[in-house]
Formats: C-alpha cells, sequence, structure tokens
C-alpha cells in the first residue's frame, strides 16, 4: 500500500448503497402501509430496518477494514471529518425546526389565540375567555387537563448525567491520544453507560407523564412539542450510545491510534452535540 | 494536457466500468453517477411535463372538458413536486457530479459510495410519490407546499408523500455534503478558493443552503404526519398551534430552495459567457459576494410567500425591504454577465443561445419578483396566475435554461462527439419562443385577476390561455427535439469533438481527452495561470 501516502483512495464498486436503497424502499412503504391501517406493513417495515441495519453493518465493515488495511491517506480521513461535520450541522437544523415550532408557538401562536397582537376579535368571537399564556394545550383544551413537568428532579439529574459523560469522553479521548488504553476503556464505558442511563431515566419520566400527569403527546401543543423535542432527542442519545459502543467494542479489539482514531472522534462529536442539543431542551422546554 | 495522461492502464486498482447492470447499481464512479442522475432528471422531466400537458389542456377553454377538478389539483401538486425534486434538483448534481471534480482536478467524488447511495434513493423516493397516483383517494392534491389542514385530507397517499419527501431530503443532503467536502477537500494544490471556477463556486454555497434548509423541510413534514396520525397539535387551533407556523417552517425551506434551483444556473451561464465572448469573467470575485450575499439574504425573507396571512405590519415590512435588497447582489450578477460580453468576440453557439436567453428571461422573473415583493401589491398578485407566470420564468427559462445550456456545453466532453449544431438552435429557437408563449401570457392573466390552481375560469381570460396551452404544447414537443439530439450524441454520431471543443475555453475540464476518460486527474493536475481565468 505505498501509495496509500500520495493517491486518495476511491473505493471500487459497492453493493452496500443498492442494498440501502432497497431497505429504505421496505422501511418506508412498510410504515406507509402501516400508518394506513393495514397491519402486514408493520413487518414490511421491519423487515426493511433489519436491512437497513444490516447494510449499515456491512458498509461500516468494508471502511473499517480498509482502514486498518492502511488504504485512506490525510486526505480521506480529512473527507471523513468533513463529511461528518456536516452531517452534524444538519442534524442541528433537524431540531433547529422544532425548537422554531416551539417558540412561535410560546410567543405568536398561543398568545394571538388569547387575542395578543391585532387578534383581539379572534379571541373573543372564537376562544372567548381563553388567556395565552404558555404552558398551553390550548383553547381546546386539547387532551384534557395535564400538570407541566418540573425542571428540577428528574430532568434536573440526567442534564447532571449527560455533562458527566460528555466530561468522560473527553477523558478517554486524552487517555487515546497519550496510549492509555486501560483508562480509554474505563472512561468511554463510563460515557456510553450515562448514555443509556439517561435514556432509561427519559423513560421513566414518560412512564410518570403519561400515567401520573395526563401530560401526553396529545396534549395540545404543549404536549405536541414537549414530546417531539425530547423523543427525538432521546433517540439521539440512544443511537450516540450505540456508536460509542460499538466505538468501545473496536477499542478492545486494538482498533484506533493515537494519531488515527476518526471514528472514535466521529462518535465524540456526536455525542457533544446531543450534549447541546440537550442544554437547549433543558433551558427551553423544562425550565423557562 | 499532459497533466491529464490517464494511467488506467498502469495501475492495478483501476479498470474500467463494469458490465451490465451491475456497472450503474455499484458504480462509485463521479461520471457514472453524474450520467445517471441526469437521465433520471430527463425522465422526471418529461413525466412532469405531461402533467403540465393534462394542467394546459384542461386549461385550453372555459369550462371543465378532460379531467374532474380533483384530478386537476393531483396534477398540479405532482408536476410541482417532479419538476423541483425529480428534474431541476437532480439535473444540478448530475451536473456537479460530472463536472466539479473535472473543474478541481479531483479523482472522484470525496465519499464515492455516499454518492451512489444518494442516487439510488431517488427512485425509491420518486417511484413511491408515483405510486400514489393509483390509491384510494389519488395522488396530494394540496399543492406542492402541503399547507395544512388541506393536505391532511389527503386519503392513502398521506404517509406515502410525507415519506416520499424524508427520501429527496435524505438524498439531497447527503449530495450535497458530498459536493461541499469534494469542494473543500479535493482541489488541485494550486487551486485557491478565488481561482475556483464559478460554476464550483455556486454549487459550493449551493450545497451549504441544502445541508441547512432540507432538515427543515423533513422537520415540517414529520410534524405534519404527526399531527395526522399521533395527535399532534403543531397546526391545530384548538390544541394552541397554528396552520400558518407550517407555512413559516416550510417557507424558511422554501425561499433558499430557489436559489438552490438557481445559484447553480448561474454558474453554469458565468462558465458559458466568457468562453463564447472569448473574454475572462467580468468581476469574478464580486460574483463570489454576490452569490454569498443572495445565500445570506434566502435565509431572511421567507414570510415574502405569506403576506396575505394576516402577520403583524413590522413583519411585512421587514420581509419586504429583505426581499427587495435580493436585487443588487443579483442585478451585480446580471451586470457581470453583461460586463463580460461587452467588446468580447462573441459567437453563438447553442450553449450560448440559452446562456443568453438564461441572462433576459430569469431577469424578467426576477423583476416580477420584486413586483410580488412589494407588500401591498401581493395582496392583489397573491394566488393568481401572475405568481405562476413569476416562478415559471425563474423556473423554465432560468433553472432549465441553465441546466440545457451546460448540457449543450459539456455534452461533447461527456461523449466525445459534437452534437447537431443545426438541430441545436432550432431547439433553442422552437424552446425560446415557445416558453414565453406560455408563461407571459400568464402575467396578463393574473394581473386582471385569474387564480391559480382552478382548473376553470372565467371567460375573459379564454384568448390568453389558450395561447398559453398552445405554447405548452409546443414547448413539450419541442424538448422530444432535445432527447433525440442527446441521444444521437450519446450513441457516437455525430462529429468528433476536439479535446478543448469550443475555443480555447477556460478551464481544468477541457485539459483531459474528449469523451473524457473512465478515471482522471488520478494524480492533481498542475494549475497553471492559462487555464483559469486568473
Ligand atoms: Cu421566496
Amino acid at each position: 500500500m505505498t501509495h496509500a501516502e500520495n493517491r486518495y483512495y476511491v473505493p471500487h464498486d459497492s453493493h452496500w448503497p443498492a442494498v440501502g436503497a432497497v431497505g429504505l424502499l421496505f422501511l418506508m412503504v412498510g410504515v406507509s402501509f402501516w400508518l394506513n391501517g393495514s397491519s402486514p406493513g408493520f413487518w414490511v417495515m421491519l423487515a426493511g430496518l433489519a436491512v437497513v441495519v444490516f447494510m449499515v453493518a456491512g458498509w461500516f465493515h468494508d471502511v473499517i477494514g480498509e482502514s486498518v488495511g492502511g488504504m485512506y491517506n490525510q486526505q480521506v480521513d480529512m473527507s471523513f471529518r468533513m463529511g461528518m461535520f456536516w452531517f452534524i450541522f444538519s442534524e442541528v437544523m433537524f431540531f433547529a425546526a422544532f425548537f422554531g415550532a416551539l417558540f412561535y408557538a410560546r410567543n405568536m401562536a398561543v398568545p394571538w389565540l388569547g387575542g395578543e397582537s391585532n387578534n383581539f376579535f379572534t379571541n373573543l368571537l372564537l376562544w372567548e375567555g381563553y388567556e395565552g399564556s404558555w404552558p398551553s394545550n390550548g383553547p381546546g383544551n386539547v387532551g384534557g387537563e395535564y400538570e407541566v413537568m418540573a425542571p428540577f428532579g428528574l430532568p434536573l439529574i440526567n442534564t447532571a448525567i449527560l455533562l458527566t459523560s460528555s466530561i468522560t469522553v473527553t477523558i478517554a479521548h486524552h487517555a487515546l491520544q497519550h496510549g492509555k488504553r486501560g483508562l480509554l476503556y474505563v472512561f468511554l464505558a463510563a460515557t456510553f453507560l450515562l448514555g443509556y442511563v439517561f435514556v432509561f431515566l427519559q423513560a421513566e419520566e414518560y412512564i410518570h407523564a403519561y400515567q401520573e400527569m395526563n401530560l401526553k403527546l396529545t396534549s395540545g401543543i404543549y404536549g405536541s412539542t414537549f414530546f417531539m423535542l425530547t423523543g427525538f432527542h432521546g433517540l439521539h442519545v440512544t443511537v450516540g450510545a450505540i456508536m460509542l459502543t460499538v466505538i468501545w467494542l473496536r477499542a478492545i479489539r486494538g482498533h484506533f491510534s493515537p494519531r488515527q482514531h476518526f471514528a472514535f472522534e466521529a462518535a465524540a462529536w456526536y455525542w457533544h452535540f446531543v450534549d447541546v442539543v440537550w442544554m437547549g431542551l433543558y433551558v427551553f422546554v423544562y425550565w423557562m | 494536457m499532459t497533466s491529464a495522461v490517464i494511467d488506467a492502464h498502469l495501475s492495478e486498482e483501476h479498470h474500467g466500468p463494469a458490465k451490465g447492470i451491475r456497472r450503474w447499481l455499484y458504480t462509485t464512479n463521479h461520471k457514472d453517477i453524474g450520467s445517471m442522475y441526469l437521465v433520471f432528471s430527463l425522465v422526471m422531466f418529461l413525466v412532469g411535463g405531461s402533467m403540465a400537458l393534462v394542467i394546459r389542456s384542461e386549461l385550453f377553454t372555459p369550462g371543465l372538458q378532460f379531467v374532474d377538478p380533483a384530478f386537476f389539483n393531483q396534477m398540479t401538486t405532482m408536476h410541482a413536486l417532479i419538476m423541483v425534486f425529480g428534474a431541476v434538483m437532480p439535473a444540478f448534481v448530475g451536473l456537479a457530479n460530472w463536472m466539479v471534480p473535472l473543474m478541481i482536478g479531483a479523482p472522484d467524488m470525496a465519499l464515492p459510495r455516499m454518492n451512489n447511495w444518494s442516487f439510488w434513493i431517488l427512485p425509491v423516493a420518486f417511484g413511491m410519490l408515483g405510486s400514489t397516483l393509483f390509491m384510494d383517494g389519488g395522488a396530494p392534491a394540496s399543492g406542492w407546499t402541503m399547507y395544512p389542514p388541506l393536505v391532511l385530507q389527503t386519503g392513502d397517499a398521506f404517509p406515502f408523500l410525507i415519506f416520499s419527501v424524508h427520501l429527496m431530503g435524505l438524498s439531497s443532503i447527503m449530495g450535497a455534503i458530498n459536493v461541499i467536502v469534494t469542494i473543500i477537500n479535493m482541489r488541485a494544490p494550486d487551486m485557491t478558493l478565488l481561482k475556483m471556477p464559478m460554476f464550483v463556486w455556486t454549487w459550493l454555497i449551493t450545497a451549504y443552503l441544502l445541508i441547512a434548509v432540507m432538515p427543515v423541510l423533513a422537520g415540517a413534514v414529520t410534524m405534519l404526519l404527526t399531527d395526522q396520525f399521533f395527535g399532534t397539535s403543531f397546526f391545530l387551533a384548538a390544541g394552541g398551534g397554528d396552520p400558518v407556523m407550517f407555512q413559516h417552517i416550510f417557507w424558511f425551506f422554501g425561499h433558499p430552495e430557489v436559489y438552490i434551483m438557481i445559484l447553480p444556473a448561474f454558474g453554469v451561464v458565468s462558465e458559458i459567457i466568457p468562453t463564447f465572448s472569448r473574454k475572462p469573467l467580468f468581476g469574478h470575485d464580486s460574483m463570489v459576494y454576490a452569490a454569498s450575499s443572495i445565500a445570506f439574504l434566502s435565509f431572511i425573507v421567507w414570510a415574502h410567500h405569506m403576506f396575505t396571512t394576516g402577520m403583524p405590519l413590522t413583519g411585512q415590512l421587514f420581509f419586504m425591504f429583505a426581499t427587495m435588497l435580493i436585487a443588487v447582489p443579483t442585478g451585480v450578477k446580471v451586470f457581470n454577465w453583461v460586463g463580460t460580453m461587452w467588446r468580447g468576440a462573441m459567437t453563438f453557439e447553442t450553449p450560448m443561445l440559452f446562456a443568453l436567453a438564461f441572462v433576459v428571461l430569469f431577469t424578467i422573473g426576477g423583476f416580477s419578483g420584486l413586483m410580488l415583493a412589494i407588500a401591498p401589491a401581493d395582496i392583489q398578485y397573491h394566488d393568481s396566475y401572475f405568481v405562476v407566470a413569476h416562478f415559471h420564468y425563474v423556473l423554465v427559462p432560468g433553472a432549465v435554461f441553465g441546466i440545457m445550456a451546460g448540457v449543450y456545453y459539456w455534452m461533447p466532453k461527456w461523449t466525445g462527439r459534437m452534437y447537431d449544431e443545426r438541430l441545436g438552435q432550432i431547439h433553442f429557437w422552437l424552446s425560446t419562443i415557445f416558453v414565453n408563449l406560455t408563461f407571459f401570457p400568464m402575467h396578463f392573466v393574473g394581473l386582471a385577476g385569474m387564480p391559480r390552481r382552478i382548473p376553470d375560469y372565467s371567460t375573459q381570460f379564454a384568448d390568453f390561455n389558450s395561447v398559453a396551452s398552445i405554447g405548452a404544447i409546443g414547448y413539450g414537443v419541442s424538448q422530444l427535439l432535445f432527447v433525440y439530439i442527446v441521444v444521437k450524441c450519446v450513441r457516437r454520431q455525430g462529429e468528433t469533438a476536439t479535446d478543448m471543443v469550443w475555443d480555447h475555453p477556460k478551464g481544468l475540464e477541457w485539459t483531459v481527452p474528449s469523451p473524457a476518460p473512465y478515471h482522471t486527474f488520478d494524480t492533481p493536475p498542475r494549475v497553471t495561470e492559462g487555464a483559469t481565468f486568473h
């Protein structure tokens, strides 16, 4: 692999993208049929999901093999870094849409239904007596009376957990850079374990909300924004924790050198991104 | 020339293309993938065009004749979705795939496997979308903007619509990441950012816009999905939500989207006009700054699509003035194109004809856009045929002519054959005459009050509408000539193209042989002063 130094590695033909496209076809068609009330769609969806998971595993297997085989030079490494950066940026914008919905609902839609700005008659004729104040499940009291999620207690513990995990992943990174493998294994494991604990506590919180607070996805705009924002975030924490787990397994097998460890860094960036989104959530969804 | 010597046979790593269908399914080659994008786009262009002809046939005379109103609405919706996401965007991605590595001296796109995946998601997305035509309740009929609550009345097609939009977004985001990484990381060593050709520059900005706004669209349609199936209240006033909120989120995506569809066309035209004027591009750097300003401004003007929704006066004023501000960098661009031609030794081959028509006709679309930006005037124009005239001027003789110009310009490099110049010019004149016949009368009926998206109209609009319909059919049929010209080139009929193709065009793409070999720039070329415009 002498020319790996100077030549950009362009991979051979790969069947994984085509497999991925077929997987997405089954996944998306399946979930569409299922939502339309046809139950076999559920199984088609699962089959599609299985194909997608198989594709991701196979694709990464190839990439890891090439990486370990020394096919990638600095420039390829840089492509991966930039690709990951822009992928995270796209994720930020996805969350931005839901944060935007939250801000719009809080500061515009709800006050306007309460008659603010030029909406006096909207309030008088359509929603008389509704005071547009946040949090709200709307003038129609959609979903019935509910309790608001308090910012202290579980959410605060979860904040502490995620912040701690951001520190542990940084320690793990430094350990990797200085060749302290034992420290790396411990702190990387601590990071994803904290992630799983976070997801577990979040599930507890949801159960509590549904069973005791009557706070549901269907509780008007407050319930919608609360569960969609925290739900998508929880999904990302899960994905990030799985990524870190895979990195941990790879590290134990001896992958990653103090100088070359892009996959570790990608997962760590993703983890920090998930952390930052949580800070936004904690402030704007729970606290304010 | 020598910098592009291809050592395909010297390297065991490089073999030619695989045989048969596997080549296209599994390929990681930017030229193969670019070709697939372009062919896919052409097919979608013809499918979406047929739908437009259904619309124009129905509107040929007043009254209801061919289709029932529900199907008419399905046609307007599907026509738009197919043209925007299936024809225009993939065509530009195809051009980027082919040309960006050639123009910056890269061996391929930065992430070749993901490149293949971006493409193959598209047939899945449009297969899903197309299948809705045969479903209970028919295809989506809410308009491509998918406003709730109307879109929530879609039948079985609804989840298919949402998920096909998700897939298109996924494809675009991955395609854009690839373009951006390629441009930033894969340039030949001497090619500094300000030495980059304009097409590469405009695509860099476009890719940034795509990554910034496609996820927002995904968020918007996800909210539609959960409102429909999981009981959320994002767009339900009783629950504290607001249907107008969808419009805000949608247009936060939608306005940058129009620049996503036009900036690469600016790039193509900025390549072609210098070549056929035999002069460097006038004000190259100011073109870069203008395109960047347009991209920035495109994020803060979205509510000009919503002047009639009852937004506060301050909002109307802000969005009006911000929108008008875009005329300044756009004016810089038009000025620079004209400045490039000034005292140039001009010739008028087909690519140049399309580029010139682009400058004139896109500008007409730009001016009607300025009229629409005036909030008080827009209250009359809104949802009338004037709007239809406006965005078709920027999209057909704008974006589509830009694509056509690019295809004629680079096709000899792709196929190694010159297209038939006489037929190309006939195609140009037919397209230009018919496109104006189709869309210019729409300004008049729109100003006189004819609403869009309605299958019937008052008899006073009859004459202009039949003219528009004749124009549309003429334009549609003329495109078959384009298909013929392309097929002829691809089948290696016609004169052999030289490596340079045109009269000393600048840019690295002209230093490789025609047709461009399967692998180019295995080792980065040297960017000499003579090869670029700077
Ligand atoms: Cu706009």
